[in-house]
């Protein structure tokens, strides 16, 4: 049996358990959301003790060298001993400022930190509400415009995007965790074609990556796709519309299922981006949203000869039901 | 074709572990698109996936790779176990000749790497 220390407590781990499960099934809270290693939540600091590297994997240097870890990927080796802290070290204080639809189904967050957030276009952070809930949000501002700005969609039931479209009120005080992630823009060949694509609320980390190989002075054609299944489901369609008008090299595709319009393509966002985009060779891509579209698009596009060096996907993987609930499929 | 001892192995003289991220990409596309072995390589996480191709183009080619027949067997038992047979290795060894060829590797040289792969053909199969 493992044993993890939590605060001058010890939590013993039942066989084959996270150290996420094991102090949340105790009664410790742990910031976490998907349970799979993806989107940074529930990050902790390891003490003393050994660290598996399978919960380190994808974490950046600076974060690995002060000793964090996934706490959700983490299950240490029968028998060890492991002291953590929480990451509270690694959260800014963050105010919102303002809350507002961008559509019938997405909120646009945006929030002030204390201190600037060091981060790169189309990055995600965790936000942590004062009790603990957390959930990965990409981010769709530029690090010059000070502010950080999400686009939330609203999901049925949604704790997080519930409370932020009902009860959340400018002012209120949050917790930002992060950045984290690769999708963003780098210089350097700026002659190169760029494919970005994605669905839904998958544009919000896409329109920053836009905007930062714009204003960097990139030459070659930007193409972003935005697909939804149908147009209500599309938004920031006017500011696209300008960006495109100001800069002739980005091409605006949006397109949906049913409902297809003159501005509006009609079908399948693979067979629109193949149409438009028929020889991908040599392009770098950035696929964003839900898990299905990242992933069939991102083999779609290595199969079409895209280099896996130059493909970033970020998958919006939805939170991860309680430890009782998983331990009992 | 000489066989002395200071010869450099097939990874170096077709480039090493460069010529390698190239030749991982080209055999990728290739069994992905073998719908006889493509489930055995289908990963969400494509870097991970990469990445042990690699090792495997790796060790073909006589590169720095530190498996033994125990680690090949050990490697591949879950996969004999839905299986994973002679036909699918002809497969590989298949893909692994087409790329070297598409890299313009010579014929001797090919045909090296594809006698360490068939070498390994027992241990792989776990039989
Ligand atoms: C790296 C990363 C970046 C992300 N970026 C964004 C972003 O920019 N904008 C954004 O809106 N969201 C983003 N997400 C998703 C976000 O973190 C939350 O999962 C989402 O907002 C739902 O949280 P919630 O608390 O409202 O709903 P929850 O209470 O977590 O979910 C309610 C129920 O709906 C299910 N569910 C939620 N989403 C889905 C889905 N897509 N498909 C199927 N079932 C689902 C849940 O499993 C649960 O049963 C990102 C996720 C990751 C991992
Ligand atoms: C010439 C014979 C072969 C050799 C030398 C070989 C070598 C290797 C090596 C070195 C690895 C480990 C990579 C790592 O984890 O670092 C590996 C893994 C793997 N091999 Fe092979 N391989 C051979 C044949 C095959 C065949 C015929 C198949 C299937 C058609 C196959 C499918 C796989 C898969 C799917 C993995 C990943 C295993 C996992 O899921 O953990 N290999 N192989
Ligand atoms: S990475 Fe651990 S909960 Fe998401």
């Amino acid at each position: 049996m493992a044993r993890v220390r939590h605060e001058s407590r010890w939590y013993p781990l039942e066989p084959e358990e996270s150290v996420l499960d094991g102090l949340l099934r105790q009664g410790v809270v742990v910031p976490h959301a998907c349970r799979a290693g993806a989107c940074q939540s529930c990050l902790m600091r390891a003490v003393s003790g050994d660290v598996p590297e399978a919960a380190r994997a994808g974490l950046k240097d600076t974060l690995r060298a002060q000793g964090y870890f996934l706490a959700c990927a983490c299950r240490p080796a029968p028998g060890s001993e492991l002291e953590v802290a929480g990451a509270e070290g690694l959260r800014l204080r963050a105010r919102v400022v303002s809350l507002e639809p961008l559509s019938p189904s997405v909120l646009c967050v945006r929030l002030a930190t204390d201190t600037p957030l060091d981060y790169r276009a189309g990055q995600y952070v965790s936000l942590v509400r004062g009790d603990g809930l957390a959930r990965s949000y990409s981010l769709a501002s530029l690090p010059r415009e000070g502010v950080l700005e999400l686009h939330v969609r609203l999901v049925p039931g949604g704790v997080m995007s519930g409370w932020l479209s009902r009860e959340a009120r400018v002012g209120d005080v949050l917790h930002v965790q992060g950045p984290a992630g690769n999708c963003f823009y780098v210089t350097g060949r700026p002659e190169q074609p760029l494919l970005l694509a994605g669905t839904g609320t998958g544009l919000a980390p896409l329109y920053g990556i836009a905007r930062d190989a714009l204003e960097a002075g990139h030459t070659g054609p930007v193409w972003l796709f935005h697909g939804a299944r149908t147009p209500e489901g599309l938004y920031l369609g006017d500011a696209l519309r300008a960006l495109a008008g100001r800069h002739p090299a980005f091409h605006y595709r949006p397109c949906v299922l049913t409902g297809g319009s003159r501005d509006v393509a009609e079908g399948a966002l693979a067979v629109l981006l193949r149409a438009e985009c028929p020889r991908v060779a040599g392009y770098r891509a950035w696929l964003c949203g839900d898990s299905g579209l990242v992933l069939s698009l991102r083999k779609k596009l290595f199969l079409a000869g895209l280099s896996l060096k130059d493909l970033h996907a970020d998958v919006f993987l939805p939170s991860a039901p309680r430890a009782e609930a998983a331990g009992a499929r | 074709m000489s066989t002395s001892a200071v010869e450099k192995s097939v990874y170096e003289q077709i480039g090493g572990e460069p010529a390698m991220a190239a030749a991982v990409e080209v055999f990728y596309r290739r069994v992905l698109e073998d719908g006889r072995i493509s489930h055995f390589f289908e990963d969400v996480d494509m870097e991970r996936q990469a990445a042990r191709q690699k090792a495997f183009l790796t060790m073909v080619t006589g590169g720095p790779a530190n498996y033994s027949g125990r680690d090949m067997r050990a490697g591949h038992a879950h996969l004999v176990r839905q299986g994973l047979n002679d036909t699918h290795f002809d497969a590989v060894a298949g893909h692994l000749k087409a790329t070297l060829e598409e890299l313009g590797v010579p014929a001797a040289l090919v045909a090296r790497v594809l006698s360490i792969a068939e070498s390994a053909r027992a241990d792989v199969l776990n039989r």
